[in-house]
């Protein structure tokens, strides 16, 4: 057993879900307890979709157990195809019902619908979401590829075609990364065969195998899938998580190899307003900002790109939740000489982020709350998604508009340019006394709290009454910064007293 | 208002709900299981922790029931039943004892601990009151520990709390005395208020189940008279029952009429003179009839259907026909208590549709036949309504709102005339 607070993941099962609601023509039929109805409204809420996710549960009770569960099963699968008529049916069971072994596959094919049905394994107690999702994907192409009629493929076609996976349902920035990346396409002259799976048909996923190479938006979700299709068709894949400037032009250019054509124009123009914005005078703040960043694999490690090499920011922290890409975490992390963090604790990962002592988080909605009780500012730039994660506004994270986005919504939470330094001149002048915050900020102080949780067993150490004073010259921003790092460094040194001394040999110390 | 009986006056007829048709229904059903309740019930007991044994699917219910992640270390956790515990890798029960070990020495502040029952726990049957003795045992006097099920196979939504309730009322200290017992969840302001007006009664032996400390459990016997505050408590009546304690028959605390017949109930139960109930009650009828009176305006001859979910379907579909003088389309319950709303179906009108389970296709196509002017349904269905242009409302909130007692009734109408407000000042 895990004791567990807040999950980073939902069970396999709305991995499933994430698949079979992006997509048109599918039903999922899930052998499930009423509790579990429960996952419609994270897309009908969180992602205010307007339709009911296409799943019929069977729900059911303790009074069905001892008699025909199977039964109730089997009728849950013959009612959703007579009132849906999906083009396709998968059919799985939750974590309840795989305890009681009805076999849903069995039961379902029995039935002989006149539509493929694919029947899905997906180990609710050892496997998540993303697992669940991607699994889905991959056995749902599988079971369609060849279900449906295709156009025999025509071969030395002029212009070559790729598919692009990984967009699902309740995908963080899915929506807006698709859109920038098929415009991206368009601009560059490569014609898109099939996009899944969100809006795709089953028939379309019959169709993938007819392009020349595919493009694996989301590794977590896609990567299966493209490496199976690979051994399979040949389909070459492009696995480069087009995120920040840098790895945007990365991208371009693989494409370009793949689709044989000439993207010189394009990787030679400057597309971004980050490029300026970030050489901008102004920026010159940014540099050094100590920067910790948690998410799923694949966001973290292309953030940590953008932090480092496009914003000058310092990585000090580095991981994820997700354990399938713990070596791809690992990798990356070495590039900024720290170690990767790679649990789905939350208490670990909060203890990691209070031990870093970041100047900026960039982190899912839990890194949020993390970093609002921590005081520290805070970008959320990975599922977990939460409502505010599908803005009104167009908001990729990829490409180059997704560059802008980055710039501007990492860099607004942080105090900025010439307001610190003005903030820093003014600050003993009655309206920028050490108590008020800038006005951006809501008006209220933000106050680290103290967190009883990770308290340690060192003592902390006493203020001396000159170190104490020559700690109300530093400025209010930085001063609860300059507190708890002297007094981690008096503990580090087993100093019982401060006095300007240690504070000094602190600030020498963490400047390194 | 039409209707300008005074409240004291409305009898109320001696049926059973067998005059009523009932559809019942048994499909898909579309609501939370009982591990929901943690939500509120957490809230409410400030010192107790609820330790869930289930799946991940339960964690991720109850997080993502519980909408936003606001509490650092929220009073409630899963205990995730892994792989090696179902291979017979691990005992169970020394995983759970290790697992309550790392809560406790986290939390030390934590007084009561329930472990909380799920459809996986319930499957491998895990037996979890076992368990809960052997940790009250080895943590005695500083924790107790009890269980109960809050799994969807053995609950629906409010249920839970049933079940909640039901494994604290063996463990209220025993007492002959003349008491009152205010048996469910209410928000502590609504507490404040009803325990004023039970003062100025001359009511003042008064005890609130379940209580805001574990220290404050309200004591129980033969002395016992108790009332309900919601409706979805069958498990804990039959509890109380055995320890004594005499159910005071009454409609629920929801409205002006239905508060004032709720305190008459208590009233009559302690042989207080109407005259003084009727004094005391005056003044806070008066204002509640006062705030309905706004939005009555709204909310007169709107037609309303009811999705099942919390169980006070019923008691919400006679507070809207009566007060507000909505129209009834199809009002529908996850269960129906004959005995416990017997005073609510003699107020319901003769003609309501009322079904009972849930077909949630079926029923939809029931909904969109209906056309009614505003839906009241769980989370899942609100926004695909919307989209087909229904005006709805998300049933949770009923739930986790105040909205109990004479204060809070212009607040309960409110929360059904905003959606229809808001429908009609959008010109988008
Ligand atoms: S229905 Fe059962 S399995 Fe599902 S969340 Fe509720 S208790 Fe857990
Ligand atoms: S007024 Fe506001 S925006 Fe302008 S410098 Fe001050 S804090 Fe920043």
């Amino acid at each position: 057993m895990q004791l567990t607070l807040w999950t980073y993941e939902g069970p396999p099962h709305i991995g499933a879900m994430r698949i079979a609601t992006a997509m048109r023509g599918v039903h999922y039929v899930l052998h499930a307890p009423q509790g579990d109805t429960y996952a419609d409204l994270l897309f009908t809420m969180i992602e205010r979709r307007d339709q009911r996710p296409p799943v019929t549960y069977t729900t059911f009770q303790a009074r069905d157990l001892g008699g025909d569960t199977a039964q109730l099963f089997k009728n849950a699968v013959a009612d959703a195809y007579e009132r849906f008529k999906p083009e396709a049916i998968i059919v799985g069971a939750s974590c309840t019902a795989e305890l009681i072994q009805d076999d849903p596959a069995g039961l379902a094919l029995a039935l002989d619908l006149p539509v493929p049905v694919i029947p899905l394994e997906l180990p609710a107690y050892q496997r998540k979401e993303n697992w669940g999702a991607a699994e889905t994907f991959y056995r749902l192409t599988r079971g369609c590829i060849g279900a449906f009629p295709r156009p025999a493929r025509t071969t030395d076609r002029l212009v070559k075609t790729c598919n692009i996976l990984g967009p699902t349902a309740l995908g963080f920035r899915h929506r807006d990364d698709l859109h920038e990346i098929t415009t991206l396409l368009g601009q560059l002259g490569v014609s898109i065969n099939v996009i899944a799976p969100l809006n795709a048909r089953p028939s379309d996923l019959a169709r993938i195998p007819d392009a020349d190479f595919n493009i694996v938006l989301y590794p977590e979700i896609a990567l299966n899938l493209a490496t199976w299709l690979e051994r399979q068709y040949g389909q070459k894949f492009i696995n480069i998580t087009p995120i920040g400037v840098g790895a945007t032009r990365d991208f371009i250019a693989k494409v370009a190899e793949l689709a044989d054509i000439d993207a010189t124009a394009m990787l030679t123009q400057t597309a971004s307003r980050l490029n300026w914005y970030s050489r901008s005078v102004d920026s010159t703040y940014l540099t050094g900002k100590r920067v910790f960043i948690f998410g799923d694999a694949t966001h973290a490690i292309a953030a940590a790109r953008v932090a480092a090499d496009e914003l000058g920011f310092e990585v000090v922290g580095l991981g994820t939740y997700a354990r399938e890409f713990a070596r791809e975490i690992r990798t990356a992390a070495k590039l900024y000489n720290i170690e990767a963090l790679v649990s789905d604790d939350y208490l670990t990962v909060e203890a990691a982020i209070t031990a870093a002592n970041p100047a900026l988080v960039l982190g899912t909605q839990m890194e949020r709350h993390i970093a609002k009780r921590l005081g520290i500012p805070c970008a959320v730039i990975s599922a977990p998604v939460h409502v505010q994660d599908f803005p009104a506004r167009y908001s990729p994270m990829m490409g180059f508009e997704g560059a802008n986005v980055l710039f501007d919504s990492w860099v607004h939470p942080l105090m900025m340019g010439l307001e610190e330094h003005l903030l820093g001149m003014f600050r003993e002048d009655f309206e920028f006394h050490g108590d008020a915050a800038p006005s951006h900020l809501g008006g209220k102080p933000v106050q680290a709290q103290p967190e009883p949780v990770l308290t340690t067993n060192q003592a902390t150490a006493i203020w001396g009454a000159d170190a104490e004073a020559e700690l109300k010259k530093i400025p209010f921003f930085v001063r609860g910064k300059a507190r708890r790092n002297t007094e981690r460094y008096a503990a580090e040194q087993g100093t019982a007293l401060i006095n300007i001394e240690t504070l000094y040999n602190a600030k020498a110390h963490f400047s390194s | 208002m039409n209707d300008l009986t005074p409240i004291s006056d409305v009898a109320i007829p001696k049926i059973g709900c067998g005059d009523l048709p009932v559809l019942r229904e048994r499909g898909q059903r579309e609501v939370f299981c009982g591990l929901t309740g943690i939500v509120w019930l957490h809230r409410r007991i400030q010192d107790a922790f609820f330790l869930v044994v289930g799946s991940r699917t339960c964690a991720h219910l109850i997080q993502s029931a519980a909408g936003v992640m606001i509490f650092a270390e929220p009073r409630f956790a899963t205990a995730i039943i892994e792989e090696r515990d179902l291979a017979g890798l691990a005992d169970a029960n020394d995983e759970l004892d290790r697992i309550v070990d790392q809560l406790i020495e986290r939390r030390p502040d934590i007084k009561l601990l329930f472990l909380v029952g799920s459809c996986p726990s319930e499957v491998i049957k895990l037996d979890l009151s076992r368990a809960a003795l052997r940790l009250s045992k080895r943590y005695t006097p500083a924790l107790r520990v009890l269980s109960y099920s809050g799994s969807g196979i053995e609950t629906t939504f409010t249920e839970g709390e049933d079940a909640c309730l039901a494994a604290l009322v063996p463990e209220l200290p025993a007492s002959p005395a003349q008491s009152l017992m205010v048996v469910g969840t209410l928000a502590d302001v609504v507490e404040d208020q009803f325990r004023r007006l039970f003062a100025e009664m001359g009511i003042t032996n008064v005890g609130f189940l379940p209580p805001r400390r574990a220290a404050d459990m309200p004591p129980v016997g033969k002395g016992t008279k108790y009332i309900l505050a919601q409706p979805f408590l069958a498990g804990t009546a039959v509890a109380l029952d055995h320890r004594g304690a005499t159910r005071i028959a009454a409609p629920f605390p929801l409205g002006a009429e239905g508060t004032a017949l709720w305190f008459k109930a208590a009233g009559r139960a302690f042989d207080i003179a109407k005259s003084k109930i009727d004094d005391v009650l005056a003044k806070p009828v008066a204002r509640a009839r006062a705030a309905l009176m706004r939005q009555r305006a709204v909310l007169e001859g709107r037609t309303i259907f009811f999705f099942p979910d919390s169980q006070l379907e019923i008691p919400l579909a006679r507070f809207l026909s009566r007060e507000l003088g909505m129209v009834l389309s199809e009002v529908g319950t996850p269960f129906l208590h004959r005995e416990h709303l017997a005073e609510e179906l003699a107020l319901m009108p003769a003609d309501v549709q009322l079904s009972e389970g849930q077909d949630v296709e079926k029923q939809l196509d029931r909904c969109r036949a209906a056309a009614p002017d505003i839906v009241v349904c769980g989370l899942g269905l609100a926004n695909p309504l919307e989209a087909q242009g229904m005006t709805t409302k998300w049933s949770i909130e009923l739930v986790f709102s105040p909205v109990q007692g004479f204060e809070q009734a212009g607040d309960l109408a409110e929360l059904f005339a905003r959606p229809l407000r808001r429908r009609a000042l959008l010109k988008v």
